[in-house]
């Protein structure tokens, strides 16, 4: 029994903690809100400095041949300070490509994408569940969710896609978009070069100046069919989960450490307002939702390679845990700062403004909270 | 990271588990045909087989070898309960006193009182209660107003309620914190005695609950007389003494989690039979928020063991966790009866009996308010509530006044 962080892992952390210390990414978080985009820091060079592109690629291959986990620390810390690095999209992408790589297939600017010369950007499809036997996109309006992108295949190990995805992370100025399609109704692996015709991106932006998001639009795009398996596929998209799971929960780390600072130093009555009950009993909801966080990040760094039958099930119970942290977290920040934890003049509505955004995305923690329930009656029906 | 037992922990649940698929037969069946049903026999039969635990070396695992004990770590004891629930077996009867008052007397008590009272506890003989709340002393349970006063010939009179006391009914022995002297602060004026059940003067009294059962009982205490060699860790010491056990039982909470049973497979199950139930939206989002929440119990609890296999004191995530398991099983509770309907409620059926029991248990073990005020402290370096009760003579507490004195 081990769930400790190994001396690499640590060492793997304070380097980021470090890294993303030199940049005043919430006072550009800030300014970027009120239109000035170029405030924000670009972040990339000290990803590549750090490794980071390369942590989820095999040695071989110019990568540091990491784990889930690893990659889950590094994104702790960028939610910590909520620092916009498009990693969310980079990694899965990188996934998907390693594990072509690895079953023998194409894998596209492989090294390049190692070594954070070319950056990729996953497109997010949710696999089928227990209700749906469709692979869905996230929508650009409303509820319903649409199916994946369509491959046409050319027998040469290329092909053409087709598909509309909206709200996906870093996918602007990205050299290569990898994520799935479906070549006569089944899942297969596609990377497509970011400047290929018929792949037009509009970039949106939502609330939280530090995502970059885009609705990409796909119309017979040139695509490298790659090799791996569905598991591997819908791994990506349950890597994504995990991966924006450990980014919530350091922007919660973050949150609850300035809230309980001011719950000691600010008096009211003539006391701390942390002496009373009611502030202390909603710091320590967000230190629970936090702590269960955690465990659920272990979980899921554990299950993807220990025991991947249960990634799906830890992926998504931890998005779910964290989504609802960061919530609470930036809701109680809010409160318990009072009236000026609500303005501008603070730091609490960047990480709100965070929590909204991020709650909705990559189908959102609705989305994963039911997958949890529809792992578990798919468990139950196999016991 | 990783799951799985070191060489040294494989080899003793290696070990363990053979002992089992030894002696499975002999355990008493609890449950399913041919389950014993009369009380007296359960009891009795738990007894025995509580005794060829401790023979096997599965009872009292952390024990020092000197009193009857493997001299083991908590590790250790997690691999012995979990192959004792592998084996589908009963444990052992006396929990309460091998897990929390014997190791107390291996701290606090005398050479004397080790030799004559731990190998007949860890070998179910004497089952043991712990008299420590009262009515008016739960959370706060240095306001305790059993009092016991000192006689002329060094022998001591006691006088008093307990409250919330598992076992009782069929104790041998109780260990019991009573106050002392009331004319110094409260934390200060307690006493740690043994208190033989059958003395007279003492009269246990079933406590029913919500569901209809007794679970817990009332103890009185009527002028009853214990000897000078009654007192366990010295006069005056009760609190510190206390503390002890207080420890080792959050530490056995802590390592048993999932042992009660409130667990997302389990609550799964219960949707999952009904076919309408298990595609409604609603359900499964209520569902999959409970499930989420517990699954994280689970590796709360591999990560309290990996503190302590580092020798660690685990994290403020073990205290935090039982406020997790209580509450997600309130609100599965609530969701399961949303889609049975009342037949949920029907006496016979588990479902009923986990509603029942939960408002209590979330106060068990000190209530959840109390629970996070020490983590907002302990933890998060918040400062503490104002006290009215510091260094004040216990005697001069407004709210004890009269009652104890």
């Amino acid at each position: 029994m081990n769930l400790a962080l190994s001396d690499e892992q640590v060492f793997l952390r304070e380097a980021a903690r470090g890294a993303l210390s030199r940049f005043k990414t919430l006072e550009a978080a800030r300014e970027a809100l009120d239109g000035d985009e170029s405030a924000l820091p670009d972040l990339w060079p000290t990803a590549t400095e750090a490794g980071w592109p390369g942590l989820l690629i095999d040695e071989s291959h110019g990568g540091a041949g990491l784990d889930a986990f690893d990659a889950m620390l590094v994104l702790s810390e960028c939610g910590r300070v909520i620092a916009g690095i498009p990693l969310l999209g980079h990694l899965p992408a990188s996934a998907i490509l390693n594990d072509s790589a690895a079953a023998g297939g194409a894998a596209p600017m492989l090294e390049q994408l190692a070594t954070g010369e070319h950056r990729a950007a996953y497109l997010p499809v949710c696999p089928a569940d227990d209700l749906d036997a469709r692979w869905t996109v996230d929508p650009a309006h409303g509820f319903e969710r649409p199916s994946a992108p369509v491959t046409v295949g050319s027998g040469d190990g290329q092909a053409t896609v087709s598909g509309e995805l909206a709200f996906v992370p870093d996918a602007v100025g990205a050299d290569l978009l990898v994520g799935v399609a479906l070549l006569d109704g089944s899942p297969v692996g596609v990377a497509i070069e970011g400047t290929a015709a018929g792949v037009s991106l509009q970039e949106v932006s939502r609330y939280d100046s530090t995502r970059k998001l885009a609705h990409v639009s796909l119309k017979d795009a040139q695509a490298t069919v790659l090799a791996g398996s569905a598991e591997s596929l819908a791994g990506a998209w349950y890597l994504a989960q995990s991966l924006i799971a450990a980014e919530s929960l350091g922007s919660v780390e973050t949150a609850l450490d300035v809230t309980v600072a001011y719950a000691k130093e600010r008096y009211t009555f003539g006391r701390a307002i942390g002496s009373y009950q009611a502030v202390k009993h909603s710091l320590t909801e967000v230190l629970r939702q936090l702590e269960n966080g955690r465990s659920l990040l272990y979980y899921a760094g554990w299950a993807r390679v220990g025991s991947p039958g249960e990634f799906p099930l830890a992926a998504s119970a931890a998005r779910s845990v964290a989504g609802r942290a960061l919530d609470t977290a930036a809701r109680t920040m809010i409160s318990v700062h009072g009236g000026i934890g609500a303005t501008w003049e603070h730091d609490a509505p960047l990480y709100f403004r965070r929590a909204q955004l991020s709650r909705r995305l990559l189908g959102g923690t609705a989305k994963a909270t039911d997958r949890v329930a529809g792992e578990l009656i798919a468990q139950a029906d196999a016991a | 990271m990783d799951l799985d037992d070191t060489p040294e922990q494989a080899a003793y649940r290696g070990q363990v588990r053979t002992w089992l698929e030894q002696h499975a037969a002999e355990a008493p069946v609890l449950q399913g045909p041919g389950a014993l049903e009369d009380e007296a026999e359960i009891l009795a039969a738990r007894r025995t087989w509580q005794g060829k635990l401790a023979e096997g070396g599965l009872a009292g695992v952390t024990w020092p070898k000197e009193y009857g004990g493997q001299g083991l770590g908590p590790i250790e004891q997690v691999i012995c309960n979990q192959e004792i629930a592998r084996a589908k077996v009963p444990g052992i009867l006396d929990a309460i006193g091998v897990g929390m008052l014997g190791p107390t007397i291996i701290a606090h008590g005398s050479e004397e009182q080790k030799s004559r009272y731990l190998g007949a506890m860890l070998h179910g003989d004497e089952v043991w209660c712990q008299l420590f709340s009262e009515p008016a002393a739960g959370s706060d349970l240095a306001a305790v107003q059993t009092r016991a006063r000192l006689q002329d010939d060094g022998s001591w009179r006691l006088t008093g309620q307990k409250v919330w006391t598992t076992n009782a009914q069929f104790s041998s022995y109780g260990l019991l914190l009573a106050r002392t002297d009331v004319d110094v602060p409260k934390h200060k004026g307690m006493t740690m005695f043994m208190v033989p059940m059958d003395a007279e003067g003492v009269t246990v009294r079933g406590l029913r609950q919500i569901s209809g059962e007794a679970e817990f009982n009332e103890v009185f205490f009527d002028d009853v007389k214990l000897p000078a060699d009654a007192v366990v860790g010295g006069v005056g010491n009760g609190w510190g003494t206390g503390l002890t056990t207080l420890m080792f039982e959050r530490v056995t909470i802590g390592l048993g989690g999932e042992g009660m049973g409130y667990n997302s497979t389990r609550f799964a199950a219960a949707i999952a039979a009904d076919d309408h139930a298990r595609r409604d939206p609603e359900v499964r989002h209520q569902l999959g928020e409970i499930a989420s929440e517990l699954l994280a119990v689970r590796f709360t609890g591999y990560r309290t063991l990996t503190a302590l296999q580092k020798g660690q004191i685990p994290g403020p995530e073990a205290g935090l966790a039982k406020v997790t398991i209580v509450s997600g099983a309130i609100k599965a509770g609530d969701l399961i009866a949303d889609v049975l309907g009342p037949d949920a409620l029907d006496e016979s059926s588990d479902w009923s009996y986990m509603i029942s029991f939960l408002p209590g248990l979330k106060s068990a073990g000190g209530t959840e308010e109390i629970l996070r005020n020490t983590i907002g402290e302990r933890v998060l370096g918040l400062p503490p509530e104002p006290r009215l009760d510091k260094g004040i003579p216990f005697s001069e507490l407004r709210s004890k006044e009269g009652a104890a004195a």
